[in-house]
């Protein structure tokens, strides 16, 4: 019995290694206010919501596959609630009373693990009972084998032949156990068997050959014997108590992957009925191969800003079908920072397999998401500013592969501009060249010209809206670099309101 | 059988249990102790402590050292080591054992691995081709032994035996305090059903709850209650075992636990040969000779070899060579230069060299002496602070007295303490001695006047890096001493030299 909520053929793996890039992503994108937004306070949501977004899914089949499971959870959020507590529950009360198997001894382990295996038992017919009266709401594929799977493999008669397992196990009659002659004659290959019950006709009763039985008893008085009867019944049990441990174990785990799946649905939720408070839209974005070139969307909005704000914030569109790079300048504080951080959340909820904020968002996948920003001056004094920003680029450039995805955010600005413009050039051309597609976010307008001029096809140049007062919307336009970035609005701006 | 021994093809010497005095100065109590660590049982130290006095015996020795160049061969050796190690624990636990069908049990092992340690050997060494009268001689003996109607029998009844005795199958029914055992019936395995049970939820990897039930050998009343009942439900097959447990006491040839001993002495001495092997370091078996012409070529000191053997740092191998009238090396230069090492190195190889086993070196023409003296300075002893030149002197005389001229001696620092004419004038009596005594000998001295002291002296100098005096080579070359060579480069290093001081005080 296996989940396969997030993938149609695996297991999510919780532990997995995220990408290098991860913590500069959570931090260049703001991703804490994503993710605590989805845990809702529970630290457990929150460490599926981060392992989920940031271990990218580069096929887009799995990532609808996932669009749709969701797409039911939307639909269905109480129900799959209700099942998301089945494994909590199993959690909450393994932990109230004390279940779980601490044992080394046979005996203890298989009693700890029938103890156990009594109680999932009950979550299991309960979880069944949830599958049958809701399970037709339900039309993903992945949900679908998962109920179908439910309704067959836990059906009454599994649960009456757990049930008489579970009351054998307590041997009313006696440990009945095989041995051989191993060296020294010393018995081995101790083998617990079921007794045969007194069945067989009358004949086959009389005429089979028993076998003579010589028995004796230890006195009560005798521990030695006694301590030895019960290793004797240790050794006997040994390979029982660890199939039923195991059995205990493997439930656990189902449970548990259960747990984890479901949550990140439960997580999803929540950031979905939160943005709907705010008002803002969202849409299954629509996801092609890594190999393509694709980047179009209307009303694309920074999901971290809105949530930030609590009201809703502009969008953007962009036709970026066919581009390799998307140069963005223009004025401060016009939205190009935004923008780029909407661009790389969009990004990575698309290639989780969750929705994204826009009214409608389309891209190729990508192998590797990556941001290089400016940084703070490094505390440490260890290195220039210039310097450290090229260690974190060759760093980047170390993982690299074709088709990642690079966003630049007024990198290697820490230079006069003509040395800058021309490194960031080299680097920026190279990337291209390799196949990586990049978002490069400057104010450095002999950059942004250089690439401008030659006229090429898969460049596009975005610049920061700005109206004839000086006002800002926030909103970014096709446009050629502009040799200044309205530095002196801001002043103004500054000062005026002092 | 016939006596045989793979060590002594005649003129046997009795085993001395007595650790040579030459040991410690040479190291070789390191080097025994670490041959033999891991083969404590067989008591090999007086193997090593007993070398032959006759080249006949070394000869018959170093033909089976070079026999045993042969992995196929050593391979079947130590698989029949190996088994007769486990022949002797069962047969000792045996022994020990209270209950009687135990006890029978375990000397039928025992039996059971002797037969086939013999026929894996017979079988193992039949196809490879020996030279030495020695293991062609056991191999000889082994065929025989393996094909005598006593081992025969023997062996096949241990395995009809055994055999019956496996097939026994019975059960024990535990209740409470009560214990019943009957034949086995048919009933299936329960672990097997609750697995299937289960298996639907199989999830991947997870803890093997199996608990380590493990225990030393023993019986206790309940098993052997148990045992007397199984007995009872196949009287036949334990019938059986008791003839051959009465039948079979002393199953264990002489000879061949002699073999099993003795060749121990070559494989555990192989096998501490091979760790070093490993680092590129040569070695051979030497050409051993009553005439004082002697000569080793890329040899080195064993003790230190094994101690760095796992060590990146390098071992530098050295030559020498005695010819004509030449009789005592004596060794100069600057310290921490491998002066001692050189000195240990010559008298391992001459003591190696007379057990009749391959030695360090790419080649060696080694003298077969009668003894080895050595006399390496000694700790201060606080209770004789005052008479550590008298006893120098004493050690030093009672070489002098029993050593001959086949001897080998090294002396190393022997008058370090005393005034520097007081060391020259007592290193020179002691010089005129040995040097009349005709014996070989390695003297280590920081008195460059021995190396020039008559025709049967050569001087060998430990040498530093050209470039850099600090730094040492671990070579140890034929060349005068000059002690002022070492100086110089030392100097020029501070820049004293005559012209470095010239150009630094400007006039």
């Amino acid at each position: 019995m296996r989940v396969f909520l997030l993938y149609p053929d695996r297991d999510f793996n919780l532990k997995g290694e995220l990408p290098p890039q991860t913590e500069a992503l959570v931090k260049d994108l703001e991703l804490d206010i994503v993710l605590d937004t989805m845990a809702q306070g529970d630290s457990f949501l929150r460490t599926v919501s981060r392992q989920a977004l940031m271990s990218s899914l580069e096929d887009p089949q799995v990532i609808r596959y996932r669009q749709m499971i969701l797409q039911d959870c939307l639909n269905n959020p109480d129900t799959v609630r209700e099942l998301y507590q089945i494994p909590v529950q199993a959690l909450i009360t393994k932990q109230k009373q004390w279940l779980g198997i601490f044992s080394l001894y046979p005996s203890s382990i298989l009693s700890s693990a029938v103890e156990l295996l009594e109680m999932f038992v009950g979550l299991l017919r309960k979880m069944r009972r949830i599958v049958d009266e809701h399970g037709e709401h339900f039309h993903s594929a992945g949900f679908q084998r998962f109920f179908n799977m439910i309704r067959q493999e836990l059906d009454e008669a599994y649960f009456v032949e757990i049930e008489s397992h579970l009351k054998e196990l307590r041997f009313r009659d006696g440990v009945l156990i095989s041995a051989e002659l191993g060296m020294g004659n010393e018995g081995q290959n101790y083998v617990l068997r079921k007794p045969k019950r007194a069945k067989g006709n009358w004949k086959e009763r009389v005429f089979s050959k028993r076998s003579p039985v010589y028995s004796f008893s230890i006195p009560p008085r005798d521990d030695h014997g006694a301590k030895a009867i019960g290793e004797l019944r240790d050794r006997g049990i040994n390979s029982v108590a660890n199939a039923v441990a195991q059995s205990a174990d493997h439930i656990d785990s189902f449970l548990n992957v259960l747990r984890v799946e479901l949550g990140f649905y439960v997580a999803c939720l929540n950031l979905a009925e939160r943005l709907a408070e705010i008002g803002q839209p969202i849409c299954f974005p629509d996801p092609y191969p890594a190999t393509t070139r694709v980047h179009t969307f209307r009303g694309l909005y920074d999901v971290c800003l809105a949530l930030t704000v609590n009201h809703p914030v502009v969008g953007n569109e962009l036709n970026g079908d066919g581009k390799d790079l998307v140069m963005i300048t223009g004025a401060n504080q016009g939205g190009k920072s935004t923008f780029l951080r909407s661009i790389g959340v969009a990004q990575l909820m698309m290639q989780c397999g969750m929705f994204v904020g826009a009214e409608s968002f389309a891209a190729n996948c990508c192998n590797g998401l990556f941001t290089h920003y400016k940084r703070e001056e490094d505390a440490t004094m260890k290195s220039g500013k210039f310097d450290e920003e090229l260690g974190r680029m060759s760093e980047i450039v170390n993982w690299l592969k074709p088709n990642a995805l690079v966003l630049f955010n007024e990198s290697f600005a820490a230079t006069n501009e003509h040395e800058g413009s021309e490194i960031a050039r080299q680097i920026v051309k190279a990337l291209i060249d390799r196949r990586i597609k990049v978002f490069f976010v400057t104010h450095m307008y002999e950059l942004a010209h250089r690439f401008y001029e030659p006229g090429l096809t898969n460049a596009l140049f975005l610049r920061a809206e700005r109206q004839e007062d000086g006002q800002r919307t926030f909103k970014l336009r096709e446009g050629k670099p502009l040799p200044t970035s309205f530095g002196q609005d801001v002043f103004q701006k500054v000062f005026q309101q002092r | 059988m016939n006596f045989f021994s793979i060590l002594w093809e005649q003129n046997e010497i009795n085993e001395i249990t007595l650790q040579p005095e030459c040991f410690p100065d040479l190291n070789l109590d390191q080097v025994i102790q670490a041959i033999t660590a891991r083969k404590q049982e067989y008591n090999l130290k007086p193997l090593y402590y007993t070398p032959p006095n006759d080249l006949l015996t070394i000869r018959y020795r170093q033909e089976i050292a070079r026999d045993l160049n042969n992995e196929v061969l050593i391979d079947a050796l130590k698989a029949f080591a190996e088994q007769m190690v486990r022949v002797r624990r069962y047969l000792a636990l045996s022994e020990k054992l209270d209950h009687h069908y135990h006890q029978a049990g375990w000397f039928l092992e025992a039996a059971l691995v002797y037969g086939k340690a013999l026929v894996d050997l017979g079988e193992g060494i039949s196809a490879i081709s020996l030279c030495s009268k020695g293991l062609l001689a056991f191999r000889e003996i082994l065929q025989r032994y393996l094909h005598s109607q006593a081992f025969e029998t023997f062996f096949a009844e241990a395995k009809k035996v055994k055999e019956a005795l496996q097939r026994v199958r019975y059960c024990i029914i535990l209740q409470n305090g009560t214990v019943r055992v009957r034949r086995y019936e048919g009933e299936v395995d329960y672990s097997v059903e609750v697995e299937k049970t289960f298996a639907k939820f199989k999830q991947g990897a997870v803890k093997d709850y199996h608990s380590d039930l493990s225990r030393r050998s023993g019986m206790n009343h309940v098993e052997a209650q148990i045992l007397d009942f199984v007995a009872r439900l196949y009287p036949e097959e334990f019938a059986a075992l008791d003839r051959f447990y009465r039948h079979q006491q002393n199953f264990v040839d002489e000879t061949i636990a002699r073999f099993d001993r003795e060749i121990q002495f070559y494989l555990a001495y192989l096998d501490f040969v091979a760790e070093i092997q490993r680092k590129g370091l040569n070695f051979c078996v030497p050409e051993v000779v009553t005439d004082k012409n002697i000569s080793a070529c890329q040899t080195f000191d064993l003790a230190l070899a094994h101690t760095l053997r796992f060590e990146k740092q390098e071992i530098v191998p050295n030559d020498f060579y005695l010819r004509d009238s030449e009789r005592v090396i004596i060794i100069t230069g600057p310290n921490q230069g491998g002066k001692t090492t050189f000195a240990r190195m010559f008298g391992q190889l001459h003591y190696l060299a007379k057990l009749g086993l391959p030695v360090p070196g790419r080649e060696a023409r080694l003298f077969l002496c009668d003894q080895i003296f050595t006399h390496f300075e000694r700790q201060e002893d606080l209770r004789n602070l005052s008479g550590k030149l008298q006893d120098d002197l004493e050690r030093i005389r009672h070489i002098l007295d029993h050593a001959t001229s086949n001897s080998i001696l090294v002396l190393n620092e022997v008058f370090s303490s005393t005034t520097f004419e007081d060391a020259v004038f007592l290193s020179k009596e002691i010089m005129r001695k040995i040097s009349h005594l005709d014996a070989c000998c390695v003297w280590v001295t920081f008195l460059d006047e021995l190396s020039t002291f008559n025709e049967k002296t050569v001087s060998m100098v430990s040498t530093v890096k050209p470039d850099n005096a600090v730094e040492r080579t671990y070579k140890i070359i034929r060349q005068p001493a000059d002690g002022l060579a070492y100086a110089f480069s030392l100097a020029e290093k501070h820049r004293l030299t005559y012209r470095q001081i010239v150009d630094r005080i400007q006039p």
